[in-house]
């Protein structure tokens, strides 16, 4: 039986006028048909910082990850708003595409298409009508030296992204999104399929990046939240009960089921 | 150093008991080998029905070159058939297999395609619900009711639109573009719907629009299927023979043009098959033909395997 918790005791986190956002959602909520899957997310994202989503399996994670840059359109119903450069994005007139260039997104299996490494990357370039060879060169290049990659594959930029290890595919996958310069980089559990090391390298890989882009990484593993992310964010239910800077969310949490969450004595 | 030895003994003893009671046959094991000879001997007359037709089409089919002497080169490039005087140039029926039959491929895979992407991508829903029972029935019917509609709608429209007989390539290939269409759709389909759905989430979360996501990822990535479908849709066009027959004129002379009677492989020989003496020349000259068919579909399913490894390699599975 799992324990039941108050939805009404939520300890979530608003920003000061002076904080700079590069996202905000408000009442955002999400319906699968009548599975109401996120009630009330009203959450903000601070500007080049990493913020972790947490909560166990089920929670609305991903969820509510998919639905600020639009994935969810045609699977699930999406209903408040999404601040971004004070546009509302979940507007049904909104060019989700532009959306999408802005605020990038990394899954969590690797999922490289089954061309080249270059043609990876060359792709979502192309597709946004970017043409020059000598830019697409440039990108590339600078795309896959931000995902830490460029070393070890500059010299075989032309074989298949799928003969890539996993981490290596996974940062591929983060190369690709970077190299539309995005704004946002929206990562879901983008360590899960990967060993140790690899991880390491993701991790650090992020934490460059976000002097460039602000982070938003969903993830099981406690330890990565605590090491990479400056936010955190306790999702249970489709609820988010809890959001506070990250060293507060571990070393204190606020609410009861964030305690337990965290100290492992859950349900 | 008693004791060991004596334990020693003990063991061997039960071992050995243990060695009978694991290799004894038991119900379940004479089970198995019931059911492994009774598949055994399936696989047994299977290849041997295979080999022999393999066998006797190839002997008999030779037979024009090895006891008539009619030299291979004449059969595959003379222009001339009439078997009855010694005459056996097949390629005016070589010619009129391959034309109607990529014709009809051509004409058909636009369509297929754009078919199986509006029933994958643009309308499950209908795709589903609508399309595929539809284009199950198509698959369903009969070669000699299309040919029946084909006789009776298709030449008189032909004759009508152009003049002529209205018998002929193109007749032939609008009835054998109705026919090769469902199968290419299934199977173009079937292909769609593999892609792993991933390729899509990344191409659209990139800011890639659908009409890119379908045309660079979904389309390439099932590239290798769709070719599969087009080389049977081919293979089924190639051994059509009773619709063709009756709408294609059975002439066999070269095809000057679309629209005047000609003949293929397959409705030249269900033409003639009623009218020649087993042994002679024109009844060897048939089988020449059928020997024709027999290396084209043994190429078309070399075809399939080969792209079927190529995919392989590509997707670096
Ligand atoms: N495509 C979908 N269609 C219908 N329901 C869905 C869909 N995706 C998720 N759900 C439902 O929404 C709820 C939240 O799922 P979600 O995938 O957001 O959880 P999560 O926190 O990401 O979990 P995990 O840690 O396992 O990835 C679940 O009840 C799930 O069944
Ligand atoms: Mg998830």
């Amino acid at each position: 039986m799992l324990k039941q918790y108050s939805f009404e005791k939520t300890a979530v986190q608003t920003f000061p006028d002076n904080v700079s956002l590069a996202m905000r959602t408000e009442n955002l909520q999400v319906f699968y048909g009548a599975n109401h899957a996120m009630h009330d997310a009203d959450l903000g994202f601070p500007k080049n910082q990493i913020t972790a989503l947490i909560g166990a399996s089920g929670s609305g994670k991903s969820t509510y990850l998919r639905s600020l840059n639009r994935m969810n359109d045609n699977i699930a119903t999406v209903t408040g708003k999404i601040w971004y450069h004070g546009v509302d994005i979940n507007e049904p007139n909104v060019n989700i595409y532009e959306i999408r260039r802005h605020i990038g997104m990394v899954f969590q299996r690797p999922n490289p298409f089954a061309k080249s490494i270059r043609e990876n990357i060359v792709y979502a370039l192309k597709a946004n009508g970017i043409k020059g060879k000598a830019e697409l060169e440039e990108r590339v290049e600078t795309s896959l030296k931000g995902a830490a990659l460029w070393d070890e594959v500059k010299d075989s930029l032309d074989k298949s992204a799928l003969a890539l290890s996993g981490g290596q595919q996974q940062r591929l996958c983060i190369a690709r999104s970077i190299a539309m310069e995005p704004d946002v980089l929206l990562l879901d559990e983008p360590c899960s399929a990967l060993d140790p090391i690899s991880t390491v390298k993701v991790e650090e890989t992020l934490l460059e990046l976000q002097k460039k882009y602000s982070i938003i990484i969903v993830t099981h593993n406690m330890q990565q939240a605590a090491r990479v992310s400056s936010q955190c964010a306790f999702f249970h239910l489709g609820h988010v009960m809890e959001y506070t800077p990250t060293a507060t969310m571990f070393s204190n949490p606020q609410i009861p089921v964030t305690q337990d969450y965290i100290s492992g004595s859950f349900g | 150093m008693e004791q060991t030895n004596f334990q020693l003994k003990k063991q061997d003893a039960q071992s050995h008991e243990w060695d009978a009671r694991l290799h004894r046959a038991t119900r379940a094991t004479r089970k198995d080998w019931i059911g492994r000879g009774i598949s055994y001997l399936c696989i047994g007359v299977i290849i041997l029905v295979v080999a022999s037709m393999l066998w006797f089409i190839t002997s008999k089919g030779i037979a024009t070159f090895t006891q008539n002497h009619v030299s291979l080169w004449k059969f595959l490039s003379g222009t001339n058939w009439a078997p009855d005087q010694g005459n056996i140039g097949a390629l005016p029926m070589i010619v009129g297999s391959f034309a109607v039959t990529f014709a009809a491929a051509i004409v058909a895979t636009p369509f297929a395609v754009g078919t199986a992407i509006f029933m994958t991508e643009i309308s499950p829903n209908k795709g589903r619900k609508v399309l595929q029972p539809v284009i199950e029935l198509l698959v369903g019917i009969p070669s000699v009711v299309y040919g029946f509609i084909g006789l009776a709608v298709v030449v008189p429209f032909m004759r009508h639109l152009v003049g002529g007989s209205g018998f002929g390539i193109i007749s032939a290939t609008f009835v054998l573009f109705v026919m090769v269409l469902p199968t290419i759709t299934t199977m173009t389909v079937d292909s769609l719907r593999a892609v792993p759905r991933h390729y899509k989430e990344a191409s659209l979360a990139l800011g890639a629009t659908r009409w890119q996501t379908v045309s660079r990822v979904i389309l390439r990535s099932a590239t290798p299927g769709i070719l599969t479908a087009v080389i049977f849709g081919m293979a089924r066009a190639f051994g059509e023979a009773l619709a063709v027959q009756m709408v294609i004129g059975n002439a066999a002379i070269m095809p000057k043009n679309l629209i005047s009677p000609a003949s293929t492989l397959t409705s030249q020989l269900t033409t003639g098959i009623g009218d020649t003496i087993d042994g002679t020349l024109p009844n060897n000259a048939l089988w020449s033909l059928a020997l024709i068919l027999l290396l084209m579909s043994l190429f078309f399913n070399a075809l399939v395997r080969f792209i079927a490894k190529r995919g392989q390699l590509k997707n670096g599975r």
